[in-house]
């Protein structure tokens, strides 16, 4: 914990997207997140990596409070947004959400056409012309990777596509609503390994424009696709760095363990 | 040490006895079977018992309201037209309802909260139905014709056009009040399916939608509905066949008339079920008998054309979302 406290102010270099001071989380009595405080870069990749149940889901859920959802969790503490406290009683979740788009394990089309997947979220929150309309729903596609292949069937219904290119469909659908930050948890645990390198390339080409937090397994993932790296073990944020240094030149014992597969 | 050397030849194995498998896979299609020859037996025999009426009126049968044991003229007019009024006014009371109740119950209701309620749900449906068909009769329908029929008359009934259908005296007993009791008959098997698909719908999905920045009512109305569409039309369908399909209750408050001369809901009218309850063990022998045995398998077309168009209407709903 001190490590991470102290290396808070060193981490990151560029200006700050999104920062945890003292957060705490609870499941019911069982604290889950044990105070966790640091700050995620603007337009860069943040990974969390660490072992099943270590809290890395958890954290990121938090984000976009999707905890809301279920009665028996509760956060204490302070994530800021844009040095905003997103959970002041006075933030509004359905707001906060288009702020901050998510990406599931599995690929989650509704039960629409290619064309409505997409239109919908948009238009919860804005009122657009059947012309802006369609003028977003291109651009979500094509910036997702997945225009070429669906421009010509955008009536079809999304569940027709495959694994890869639904899950390509849910990032276009959340990028639509032109969120400041993507949360994207273990978004290639259910898809091949093609479809994996094709979300990665798309998530290094998605920073340009999105601040991103990726949940992932897969410790080389983390290591292709994220700037920095944050590795959390048993509720914990045990060490937060620059991607390569930590990976290279960790400065925690447990982490060492962890990347060199000697433990998780 | 291991002096003994490993066999590595494969071990005696045990025939495989395929005796079982082709007894249990026999007996099996020989049950499915069964449902399928039960069914033909059933049309069979309504359509050779109904042979007399068939022949006597034809086509006929279907659009006279005539129904006349004495001089043995029977027309099925009514019948079809209080069975398919009653049900709509179920249907349209019930399936809002039981939305209402499954939307609470998956998604609005405090955890303990949650379980008496469903529970309270499932029991309404172990209600016999006489029990609803005397309650109807002796509770619901006085207090119908005193507060609620009034109060329509002088709303809806104000309205142009719908406003034929509710008017007229007061009665308590007939169409409005038999569909209102099968309202609450079906409430309880369309809200319980409703909420067993509702359940069932994947949390990630869910949660997808939640995450996009929808309210609670756009999750499950532009998002769970459409993809539980199948449960919840097969929900209806189940409400809507026991609707059809009721006997005794409607048989309490439906007026057992085969006279109809107004729009109006308020009228007593008749069912197919309650026309067959009512007259059936007094029919003779001959034309009468076999006419109500023709309006047994009408009831029975109409409930395989509602099976129809329900699937026909899923294929649409399927065709609508672009698959």
């Amino acid at each position: 914990m001190q490590a991470a406290n102290q290396s808070k102010q060193s981490v990151i270099t560029g200006p700050t997207q999104i920062a945890f001071r003292n957060f705490n989380f609870y499941y019911g009595e069982f604290l889950a997140l044990k105070n966790i405080n640091f700050e995620m870069e603007k337009n860069k990749v943040t990974a969390f990596i660490g072992p099943s149940g270590c809290g890395k889901s958890t954290l990121l859920r938090t984000i976009n409070r999707m905890y809301d959802l279920y009665p028996n969790q509760r956060a204490e503490g302070e994530i800021l947004l844009n040095n905003e406290n997103l959970l002041s009683p006075k933030v509004d979740v359905t707001t906060l959400r288009a702020r901050v788009g998510m990406v599931f394990q599995k690929p989650t089309p509704f039960p629409m056409s290619i064309f409505d997947n997409i239109a919908f979220g948009v238009s919860l929150h804005e009122k657009l012309s059947r012309a802006e309309l369609e003028e977003r729903v291109q651009w979500a596609l094509v910036k997702a990777a997945l225009w070429p292949e669906v421009k010509d069937k955008l009536h079809q219904s999304g569940m027709s596509l495959s694994g890869g290119q639904q899950q390509r469909l849910c990032i276009a659908r959340g990028i639509a609503v032109k969120p400041e930050v993507l949360l994207l948890d273990e978004p290639t645990s259910a898809l091949d390994p093609i479809s994996t390198s094709r979300i990665e390339e798309l998530v290094i080409e998605l920073k340009n424009d999105f601040t991103i937090v990726i949940v992932t397994h897969n410790m080389q993932q983390a290591a292709r696709i994220s700037d920095y790296t944050a590795y959390m073990y048993l509720g914990e944020l045990i060490e937060y760095g620059v991607t390569d240094e930590l990976f290279l030149r960790p400065k925690k014992k447990e982490t060492e363990d962890y990347i060199t597969g000697r433990f998780g | 040490m291991n002096s003994r050397p490993i066999d590595t030849a494969p071990p005696v194995r045990k025939p495989v006895n395929q005796m079982g498998s082709r007894i249990f896979g026999g007996l099996s299609m020989l049950f499915a079977l069964l449902a399928l020859i039960l069914l033909a037996g059933i049309i069979v025999a309504l359509t050779i018992e109904s042979m007399p009426s068939l022949k006597a009126f034809g086509p006929a049968f279907l659009f006279s309201s005539e129904w006349n044991p004495p001089a043995e003229q029977f027309g099925a007019l009514i019948p079809i037209y209080g069975t398919l009024v009653t049900s709509i006014i179920a249907l349209v009371i019930a399936v809002p309802v039981s939305f209402g109740i499954a939307l609470f119950l998956t998604e609005l209701s405090p955890l303990w909260l949650r379980r008496p309620l469903g529970t309270a749900v499932e029991l309404l449906a172990a209600v016999p139905s006489i029990v609803f068909g005397m309650w109807g009769l002796l509770v619901f329908a006085p207090i119908f014709a005193e507060y609620i029929q009034p109060l329509l008359a002088a709303t809806l009934g104000k309205l142009p056009f719908i406003g034929q259908l509710f008017s007229g005296p007061s009665l308590g007993i007939g169409l409005l009040c038999a569909g209102v009791i099968l309202a609450v008959m079906i409430i309880p098997y369309i809200a319980s399916v409703m909420r067993d698909v509702f359940e069932v719908t994947p949390a990630m999905l869910k949660e997808s939608a939640y995450g996009l920045g929808c309210t609670t009512w756009e999750v499950m109305w532009r998002v769970v509905l459409p993809y539980t569409k199948n449960g919840v039309v097969g929900g209806i369908m189940l409400g809507l066949g026991r609707a059809l399909g009721e006997t005794m209750a409607v048989t309490f408050v439906i007026g057992n008339t085969n006279f109809l001369s107004t729009a109006s809901l308020f009228a007593p009218g008749n069912s197919i079920t309650s026309a067959l309850a009512n007259e059936f063990a007094e029919a003779e022998r001959g034309l009468h008998t076999a006419s109500l045995m023709e309006l047994g398998l009408i009831l029975f077309v109409i409930t395989l054309i509602v099976l129809v168009l329900s699937k026909l209407l899923l294929l649409r709903l399927s065709a609508n979302e672009g698959r």
